[in-house]
């Protein structure tokens, strides 16, 4: 569309205010950011002295061979590229099928599988806990990572099934129907011909949970009591109680912890955009 | 016809309206497995709380109490004061995150060199793990190593640097600013997605009918985007009004209870004063007034909708 | 190659039946169409028999075998989709060779088999490329030679032509008849074209509402409509209708009285009884432009439409409209009144109520399909 006016002045003058908002927009969406990193690269004795410059005087990487090589923290970053890895593996697997069902099929109840689905997205998740810790607890699944890896997927299963759902969408049933008269099963036409052509799809429903698992922080901080089964974000809060607030430290653990999450969504951002323009939100 | 004395060809047992039948189902059972026994029970095992006295440190806990809790909350200002604050913290937040997030969408809908880069950079926020920003915007707001309340300064908004986060006044602020940082890619991704599917020829057309700039927003874009905007704005409304973490972590609902919203409020009986009991029967009211809120939504939705037609 | 036998075939969706009772027997080697307008049921029959649609009742069977239990992939047939549904990630000669190599067809084979079809085709030099890469034309190709590669029992076509341009459209017409020719391969081709019915034919299967209307060959079908649905679809221009009472006169010579009082010579039809009230059927090369002395009725021109090698002249009769057809280049002006006859021996009587077509008596009775 054309929004800007036609003479050179006119588009001057818009393109100018273009710029200055997306300009805005950038600084306010990085600064935190860069907050993050300078203060990660401050060192202690000019942390506070120094606090509100735009950069230090001296700079130092002792805050990330710190918690590189002294904390649990590398023990921590494990755990939680396993928790999300796998997280993000198996719901980008159920909500393929789950969403390829609703896109291809009309069934009985499927009305009250979706409603169910939007329903627990207005949970208090709060209150979940106490009885999840007391539905695992039995199972052997407290203080474990499968156990994490169990409730993360049931959190995201129902929003990582809308967005299969609307790939899927956009996608031809005369091509599985092709493929069926080729000689497929139902099954293997959704595997070998849909699946390979909602790789985008796929991509984006694998980063959108790897993020939100790798974030998440309120359960595992309630359900895993060990250090061995702790993830980054309840290592990070370890380092506000057991070192007495070493921000150089923790803010350098974050860094450390920001590089998987926005590595993984710098990838697949182009693609969300893409699968919600196939209709995601239309509900 | 001859066709009864036809042989008929089968495979399997299973007969094909049968399997045809069942095969939705297959594929949904892995999701609604997962959900009924994560979701769904713990909901209802949670509800049952409600209802029971649970505190973890009290051995002789456990009996059923009817509505005590229910009757405790009617009586309980904290409560009140939390809903006040939930109300102000949601649509404070939701209010920023959706016009920004519009015109964020709408500066992204124009191709120019660098938009994808842009793009990726802006939508970054989303990413950053929600307690970790919410560390890192406390620290923003600390005079000491913090810039902003210099800037503030600066710009006479403050007489001198202090912490808004310790003054009962203004520390909702706090966390609603970074839950807007946070929030805004999640609109300007949604609408951008709605702008996108919006018919170039649209456009031509009106500009062909002569509409200006302004009136092809209203007349075109506004329209098309209005069923995107009343779902999102839906479902990001409860979504924040759950969303505890940055108060959580920013404030811890101080100081003196000034942005204590309901969800951090649970969070508080529950695992700081241990009192489960208390902290469901709050969560059960919080989830039947989501739940009313939506289908107010969705019903004046469809009147609305209907009174067009 | 097999026979195809539809017997009762009955498809609802809840309490809504979109097929009520279908019975249908497709030779051998034979080219059926299936034509009608869209919502007729044409491609849901034709899914019925290709397994992507379940039988609520009756039986279809292909080969002499009850297939209502099998899946589309055991079933043996090929079918070209309308949207020819090629694989996007898979090229041109993986497309072809798809159904074969899930078969396990021995590589030598199959290598075989994609260079024969490409030959006959033209496809040899896209063997490689992905469909995004051709044209529409070529992908049509390419959807038909992935169904001729397999050599199935049956192929089946749904709407394959309607997505090429008019000139694309008649070459693969005329394709698609000589690839039969050569193949002799059973074939049920759906299209709501009724001069692709037409063309390409052996038996039209004319549809409405979930009915077969009528089957029999072009010609048949042209000539004899059963009714008028069968009438209007089938031929373009379009036949006309007027609507008038069927009358006998002493001698017993018969007419048909259209609104403004003027009669119709027809020949006498079977079952027809006076003052019965009956819709006349003309198609516009069986009406003709007489001079004004002739006895003609007159009528007033609205629009002289030149067609190259035939005008056609619309005017109004009694209120109602009529095409004629010409050879002749007509010169005639707007609001001027000429005079038509109708030839008595090629229009059609229908009986208004139950629409269906009331032959002469002259014509041998013929077994009715519909």
């Amino acid at each position: 569309m054309n929004l800007s006016g036609n003479s050179p002045t006119q588009k001057a003058i818009y393109w100018g205010s273009h710029y200055l908002m997306i300009a805005a927009f950038v600084v306010f969406a990085l600064f935190p950011l860069y907050w993050l990193l300078k203060v990660s690269v401050t060192p202690n004795d000019i942390l506070y002295t120094e606090g509100v410059r735009m950069w230090p005087s001296r700079t130092t990487w002792e805050n990330y061979t710190f918690v590189l090589t002294q904390s649990n923290f590398p023990h921590y970053f494990m755990n939680s590229v396993i928790v999300a890895g796998t997280t993000a593996i198996v719901t980008t697997m159920v909500a393929a099928v789950t969403g390829y069902s609703f896109s291809r099929f009309a069934f009985r109840g499927k009305v009250i599988i979706v409603a169910l689905m939007l329903i627990t997205q207005m949970f208090p998740l709060v209150m979940l806990i106490a009885p999840i810790f007391k539905i695992l607890a039995p199972l052997g699944l407290t203080d474990s990572l499968t156990g994490l890896i169990i409730v993360y997927t049931a959190f995201n299963v129902p929003f990582a099934t809308f967005l299969m759902q609307s790939f899927f969408d956009g996608i031809p049933k005369d091509l599985e129907e092709a493929a069926m008269i080729d000689g497929n099963t139902r099954f293997q036409a959704f595997r070998r011909i849909i699946l390979p052509l909602t790789l985008p799809g796929v991509a984006a429903t694998l980063g959108f949970v790897f993020t939100a698992a790798w974030s998440e922080l309120l359960f595992a901080l309630m359900l895993v009591s060990s250090d061995a089964a702790s993830t980054f974000p309840v290592g990070l809060l370890s380092f506000v109680s057991k070192f007495s607030v070493d921000f150089g430290q923790m803010m350098a653990a974050g860094v450390l912890a920001l590089i998987p999450a926005c590595a993984f969504f710098l990838l697949i951002q182009r693609y969300l955009v893409q699968g919600l323009t196939a209709g995601a939100v239309k509900g | 016809m001859q066709a009864g004395k036809l042989p008929v060809a089968r495979r399997g047992v299973i007969s094909r309206r049968l399997s045809g039948i069942l095969e939705p189902y297959l594929y949904v059972s892995p999701a609604l497995v997962l959900i009924i026994a994560v979701m769904l029970m713990p909901l209802i095992l949670g509800l049952s709380y409600a209802f029971r006295d649970i505190r973890i440190l009290n051995p002789f806990s456990g009996g059923f109490v009817g509505m005590a809790h229910f009757q405790t909350l009617l009586t309980d200002d904290a409560f009140f004061g939390a809903l006040a604050n939930t109300a102000w913290w949601t649509f404070g937040s939701l209010l920023f995150q959706f016009t920004l997030g519009l015109i964020l969408a709408l500066l992204l809908n124009r191709e120019f060199p660098g938009r994808r880069l842009i793009q990726a950079l802006v939508f970054l926020p989303w990413a950053v793990p929600t307690f970790l920003s919410g560390l890192n915007w406390a620290w923003m707001f600390n005079p000491v190593v913090g810039p902003l309340p210099h800037w503030f300064t600066a710009l006479g908004l403050m007489d001198e640097p202090f912490n808004i986060l310790s003054d009962p006044d203004l520390a909702m602020w706090g966390p609603i600013v970074a839950n807007i940082w946070f929030g805004i890619p999640f609109f300007a991704i949604t609408l951008l997605a709605a702008l996108q599917s919006i018919p170039k020829e649209l456009y031509e057309a009106a500009s062909i009918d002569g509409a200006t700039t302004r009136q092809k927003f209203i007349s075109i874009t506004l329209p098309f985007l209005a069923p995107t905007i009343a779902i999102t704005l839906m479902l990001r409304t409860i979504w924040i009004a759950n969303f505890a973490d940055l108060i959580v972590v920013m404030t811890n609902g101080g100081p003196a209870d000034s942005t204590q919203i309901v969800a951090s409020y649970i969070f508080t009986q529950a695992f700081r004063r241990l009192d489960f009991g208390y902290a469901s029967a709050i969560a059960a009211v919080l989830l039947v007034l989501l739940l009313a809120y939506a289908l107010g939504v969705i019903a004046l939705r469809r009147a609305m909708t209907h009174a067009d037609s | 190659m097999a026979s195809i036998e539809i017997a009762n075939a009955v498809k609802s969706y809840g309490a809504v039946d979109v097929l009520h009772g279908i019975d249908l027997d497709i030779q051998d080697g034979e080219f059926i169409v299936l034509v009608g307008p869209s919502g007729c049921g044409k491609s849901t029959l034709l899914r019925m028999i290709a397994g992507l649609e379940d039988i609520t009742s009756g039986d279809i069977s292909i080969g002499g075998t009850i297939v209502n239990e099998l899946q589309p992939k055991d079933r043996d047939i090929a079918m070209v989709f309308q949207s020819y549904a090629l694989y996007p990630h898979m090229s041109v000669a993986e497309n072809m060779s798809y159904a074969l190599t899930l078969r396990k067809t021995a590589k030598e084979k199959i290598t075989d088999a994609i260079t024969n079809v490409a030959d006959i085709l033209g496809l040899s030099a896209l063997l490689e490329r992905r469909p995004k890469a051709l044209s529409g034309g070529q992908r049509q190709r390419v959807a038909m030679g992935r169904a001729i590669v397999r050599k199935p029992q049956a192929f089946l076509f749904d709407e394959p032509l309607s997505n090429l341009d008019a000139r694309l459209r008649e070459q693969m017409r005329s394709e698609i008849r000589k690839l039969h020719r050569r193949l002799g391969a059973t074939s049920v081709y759906v299209t709501h074209d009724q001069i692709e019915a037409m063309t390409m034919a052996d038996r039209i299967v004319a549809m409405h509402d979930g009915i077969i209307q009528q089957v029999g060959t072009p010609i048949e079908i042209y000539d004899r409509p059963a009714n008028i649905f069968v009438a209007s679809f089938i031929g373009s221009p379009a036949m006309t209708f007027l609507e008038g009472t069927y009358e006998i006169a002493a001698n017993g010579n018969a007419g048909v009285r259209i609104a403004d009082g003027a009669l119709i010579p027809v020949l006498p039809a079977q079952g027809a009884t006076a003052n019965q009230a009956v819709t006349l059927g003309a198609r516009p090369e069986h009406i003709g432009i007489v001079g004004d002395d002739k006895g003609g009725i007159p009528a007033r021109v609205d629009l002289i439409e030149p067609m190259g090698l035939s005008t056609l002249v619309h005017v109004s009769l009694a209120g109602n409209p009529v095409k004629i057809f010409t050879l002749d280049r007509p010169d005639f002006a707007a609001d001027s009144i000429i005079h038509i006859t109708f030839d008595m021996e090629k229009i059609h009587v229908f009986d208004t109520k139950t629409q269906l077509r009331l032959p002469p008596q002259s014509e041998p009775h013929t077994a009715k399909t519909a």
